[in-house]
């Protein structure tokens, strides 16, 4: 429709704008992947968006020491490779220097000689050739300083480092412990809530349905103090999956209900009273009939509520702990940021690792989110 | 065997007054037909009768027994439903099976009863089929064989031909006549807003206005001798001519009535006949309608065929002997000796 | 790792598996004691309209303890608790009140919230507004909201994460590796530290969030816009009205009611956004919000369930008349249609 009043000056401006946009809330995400996948020196160095350039850098190194001389001919020659125990292992020589402040004065090939007589050459491979008239002395080998030019290189070795020893494995075991029956016992008690609701006949009906919308906007925070004193009453709830699950059924049932109640509400009447006719009781219209019916409304709400628990911090602190065999993801990566600030490869990886399941969901189910969230929010909610 | 007796049916919902007094009794093996204007309360009167609307005061007997608070399943009743009310996510062989196997009928009767309802209604091809795959004739077909299979005392239909079009209408409804000559026994209830259906299908039509019963009778009952003005108004196309003043007065009555089929059109003035003018002339083939201003109002008369009459011309209207209806000041029907 | 994999399984399959059986065995033991027969007898039909008594309530019993235990009930007892001490032990009247409103920390928080109440629902949908109707035209347009609209699976957290990266900031004459630094000195700025720069740190913070929801005002506007009857626009043309005066005078008024119902979704979540300022700052430098606030006086060093109380009722408050229109919505809608 709106295509066709056409908004001069150009389309071409259209798409560059689009494409900014799009740009502008991608580039942050695509920042945190690439980064996630560099070497963490790099990170650390450079910008992730030159992830894909090859950048020159100077590396500080020594020779052997003296104890690698040999004699040949009279002179006592050091020889090795630069690149030997350093990180890279590998590499190409763009420069190198004696002095630190010069570390490009010699091309790769040439030698640069010493006052007492000492050469180095270096050759573009990293192969070094150190020589002196007379016998070196003991001590360390000869610093030097050269500039290396790095190739875009990947590693997933900052994943399996926080997966194995940062303890973002064992988290992400338990935020699928808590996320699925969170998932599943919210839709289960509001799907039937709902089916109560909107067919069946009751007292208080509509004043029940009432307060149900009125707490979808109460602050959850709002019911924390109060659930841990019964909690911690109660013994049995308290830092426990039960207890979690228990809590995010309870804070995520008014929007299941809402949703649900509203698609079941929208099913034809005729249906119902035929199945009625029919014989069936409720539990079996439910089952039957109601259950496959309303499984675009199901979806998109598990598909909400999953996402929710998954990236829930507030409620898994309060109801499950900080007991490193219970903690969940986000809280794992909420410590890291605190504990581990400055080490972006471990941030960066743990980061994508929690994200990486909704982002998952989010994209196979899209459909269903969308249409939930049109079902919730613009028929008045 | 399914006798049906309504006494003093009420239906209220808090204020709203739906149904009012309804009396009736149905007799077994009957095709009833409900009709009346939209909001006269003959679905919620068929659904009284069904039992998916609970009834406010007043009785409701099926064979003798009070059902009032007999829940749908148990009444011996079967309805179709103007959706049709398919399950969508159901084959055909499941929808037409649903009610049996909630009855705990074995497996193998189940298939036996269903293939033998799909085989009588042409459906044996399409049993795996989704509804959504089926034609409207067809599904209306799997409504039907949904009640067939239960072997139900009592049919209610609820519109069922309003979600199809003019020509399926037409051979679904020689259909559905068909289907009741070959279950003698069956009591069938049909609502329709439509009176083509009522007249072609009833045994006995009963014409509802806001909750009450107007008339019960046979189709040519309720054409011939209608017994007020409110079905006189709504039984035949076009509606009956209604008179007041002199041409009522001259005949003792307060309100007269014609049908235009049994209104002549001639040229010049005959003894008992009305002049007017041609307002306009509607010329549909087979016949025509003539409205025609006379001094009691603007009249319409039928012609076979084309007529010859045009617009503004002079024409003068007299009714046929015997085909006069006359009303008292109550809208009630005085019988002619 | 197979060990707590197995116990984890393990788990799901109790906790799921409990509430099915609550379902399957309430409705079971229904039937069980009140025989329904085929034949048409009194008591079948009698016990029949017993169980349609009686089912609703097997449906609903579930949802109405959980809706009573975890959100009706602690509204009350907070309300309780914020007229009381530290411990909860002594009435105290207002004091409470009296003392969030002399607090400083606490006027910071009103004053930051009152930012963001101002700032994000506003950038949220005057984006979202802007975006649907630029996708809308061009082909490409549904791969391009999935790409706005993907934050929204993104948790706080990990938005923290992602937005600390490229907040970052390294001394002068380093190489920056956060890409707003870096974009700044690429057009010959200096680097900033954008997380502790006083006042203007908070729209910082909120540009996370607007990040993650403008795609949810994306797609219901989108919806929206789609739902605007051709009809009307082609009569605008005619009526010699151009592109933005359509936009403004034609689509905008038909979609009035989703634009409030968006802004007011969206006030409702500032009103309770906690984890990205609890990740980025923890209310440090100046940036602390109520729903933050509430949970030091609740969880941390303050202690004081009181005042914790006390802060959420208020919050309450400032979401109350949204839930009164939400009921009113809700109810006017019930009666309209089913």
């Amino acid at each position: 429709m709106w295509q066709r009043i056409r908004l001069e000056p150009s389309r071409f401006a259209l798409h560059l704008a689009v494409l900014l946009i799009v740009a502008m809330w991608t580039l942050p995400t695509a920042g945190l992947l690439v980064s996630s996948l560099r070497d963490k020196n790099l990170i650390a160095t450079s910008g992730w968006w030159t992830a894909l350039t090859t950048t020159v850098r100077s590396v500080q190194t020594r020779t052997k020491d003296a104890s690698a001389q040999v004699e040949q001919d009279g002179v006592f020659v050091i020889s090795g490779n630069l690149f030997d125990g350093s990180e890279e292992g590998t590499g190409t020589v763009a420069a190198f220097g004696t002095r630190v402040a010069k570390p490009d004065e010699f091309a790769p090939g040439s030698t640069a000689s010493y006052d007492d007589g000492r050469s180095l050459t270096v050759n573009a491979d990293g192969t070094y050739r150190y020589t002196s008239p007379v016998k070196f002395e003991e001590g360390r080998g000869q610093r030097v300083f050269f500039m290396t030019s790095v190739p875009p290189r990947f590693t997933t070795e900052n994943y399996s480092n926080v997966l194995f020893s940062q303890g973002i494995g064992r988290a992400f075991v338990n935020s699928l412990t808590v996320t699925i029956p969170a998932t599943i016992i919210p839709i289960l008690i509001a799907a039937f809530a709902a089916y109560a609701l909107a067919w069946m006949k009751i007292p208080a009906r509509g004043f029940m349905i009432s307060v149900v919308v009125g707490l979808l906007v109460v602050p959850l925070q709002m019911s924390l103090i109060p659930l841990l004193k019964l909690y911690n009453a109660s013994g049995f709830l308290s830092k426990t999956y039960l207890g979690i699950w228990l809590a995010h059924t309870g804070f995520g049932l008014p929007f299941a209900i809402y949703l649900l109640r509203s698609y079941i509400a929208g099913l034809p009447r005729d249906l119902i009273e035929s199945a009625q006719v029919d014989g069936a009781n409720d539990f079996k219209i439910f089952r039957r009939i109601i259950l496959p019916l309303s499984f675009p409304a199901l979806a998109s709400f598990a598909i909400f509520q999953f996402l929710w628990v998954w990236n829930d911090l507030l409620v898994a602190i309060v109801f499950l702990g900080t007991e490193p065999d219970k903690t969940v993801l986000t809280y794992q990566l909420n410590s890291l940021l605190g504990s581990r600030g400055g080490n972006w490869e471990i941030l960066t990886a743990s980061a994508f690792i929690t994200i990486i399941v909704p982002l998952i969901v989010f994209f196979s189910l899209q459909r269903y989110f969308v249409r939930g969230l049109l079902a919730g929010s613009v028929k008045g909610g | 065997m399914a006798d049906i007796k309504l006494t003093n049916l009420n239906k209220a919902y808090g204020a709203v007054h739906i149904l009012k007094d309804v009396n009736l009794e149905i007799r077994s093996g009957e095709f009833i037909v409900f009709v009346g204007p939209s909001g006269c309360g003959k679905s919620t009167l068929l659904r009284s009768i069904c039992g998916l609307e609970s009834i406010t005061s007043g009785t409701l007997e099926i064979d003798h027994a009070v059902v009032n608070e007999v829940p749908p399943s148990k009444r011996g009743i079967a309805m179709v439903f103007q959706s049709y009310a398919l399950y969508p996510h159901m084959s055909v062989y499941e929808n037409i099976s649903f009610a049996l196997e909630n009855q705990g009928v074995p497996r193998d009767e189940i298939r036996q009863r269903v293939e033998k309802v799909a085989d009588m209604l042409q459906l044996t091809p399409y049993l795996t089929r989704l509804p959504k795959a089926l034609s409207g004739g067809q599904r209306q077909r799997v409504a039907i064989g949904r009640a067939i299979v239960r072997g139900a005392k009592v049919f209610l239909f609820d519109e069922p031909l309003s979600n199809l079009d003019a020509a399926l209408r037409v051979a679904t409804r020689m259909e559905i006549a068909k289907l009741k000559r070959g279950m003698p026994e069956t009591t069938m209830i049909y609502v329709t807003h439509d009176q083509v259906e009522a007249m072609t299908l009833a045994d006995r039509i009963v014409v509802l206005q806001a909750g009450r019963v107007e008339q019960v009778g046979t189709p040519m009952e309720l054409y011939e001798r209608p017994g007020n003005l409110f079905v006189a108004g709504f039984i035949g196309s076009p509606k009956m001519n209604f008179m007041t003043g002199a041409p009522a007065d001259k005949m003792k009555c307060k309100t007269l009535g014609v049908r235009p089929e049994h209104l002549e059109i001639s040229a010049r003035p005959s003894p008992g006949s009305m002049s007017g003018k041609v307002e306009y002339a509607e010329i549909l083939g087979s016949d025509s309608f003539v409205y025609v201003a006379t001094g009691h109002g603007l009249i319409t008369a039928r012609e076979n065929g084309r007529t010859a009459v045009k617009t503004g011309d002079t024409v003068h209207l007299t009714p046929q002997a015997g085909h006069v209806h006359r009303f008292d000041e109550n809208g009630k029907r005085i019988e002619s000796k | 790792m197979t060990m707590q994999l197995f116990s984890a399984f393990f788990t799901v399959l109790v906790g799921v598996g409990g509430c099915l059986a609550y379902f399957w065995g309430s409705n079971a033991l229904l039937d069980v004691l009140l025989p329904v027969s085929a034949r048409n007898d009194d008591r079948s039909i009698r016990n029949l309209r017993l169980q349609s008594t009686i089912r609703p309530w097997l449906f609903l019993l579930p949802a109405l303890i959980l809706l009573a235990i975890y959100l009706i009930y602690p509204v009350f007892q907070t309300l309780w608790l914020s007229f009381h001490d530290k411990a909860g032990d002594a009435f105290v009247g207002l004091d409470n009140y009296r003392w969030a409103f002399s607090d400083t920390g606490f006027r910071t928080s009103i004053f930051n919230n009152f930012l963001w109440l101002l700032v994000v629902p506003a950038a949220c949908t005057f984006l979202g507004l802007v975006i649907a109707v630029l996708t809308d035209r061009i082909f490409w347009g549904p791969v391009a909201k999935s790409f706005i609209f993907l934050p929204m699976a993104i948790s706080f957290v990990g938005a923290s994460v992602i937005w600390k990266f490229v907040y970052d900031y390294r001394g002068e004459g380093q190489e920056q590796i956060g890409i707003l630094n870096a974009i700044v000195e690429w057009f010959g700025g200096s680097p900033q530290v954008w997380i502790s720069m006083p006042f203007w740190n908070n729209f910082f913070l909120m540009v996370i969030l607007i990040w993650i929801q403008t795609g949810f005002a994306t797609v219901i506007l989108g919806a929206a816009l789609r739902g605007v009857p051709e009809d009307t626009l082609e009569a605008a043309v005619i009526d010699g009205a151009g592109p933005f005066k359509i936009f403004r005078r034609i689509m905008v008024p038909q979609i009035m009611p989703t634009i409030i119902v968006v802004w007011t979704t969206i006030t409702v979540l500032v009103l309770k956004v906690f984890d990205i300022v609890l990740t980025m700052t923890n209310g440090q430098w100046d940036t602390q919000v109520l729903a933050n606030l509430m949970f030091d006086w609740m969880f941390r060093g303050g202690g004081d369930f009181g005042r914790g109380a006390a802060i959420a009722i208020i919050i309450m408050i400032a979401v109350l008349p949204i839930m009164v229109w939400n009921i009113r919505q809700a109810n006017a809608e019930r009666k309209g249609g089913h």
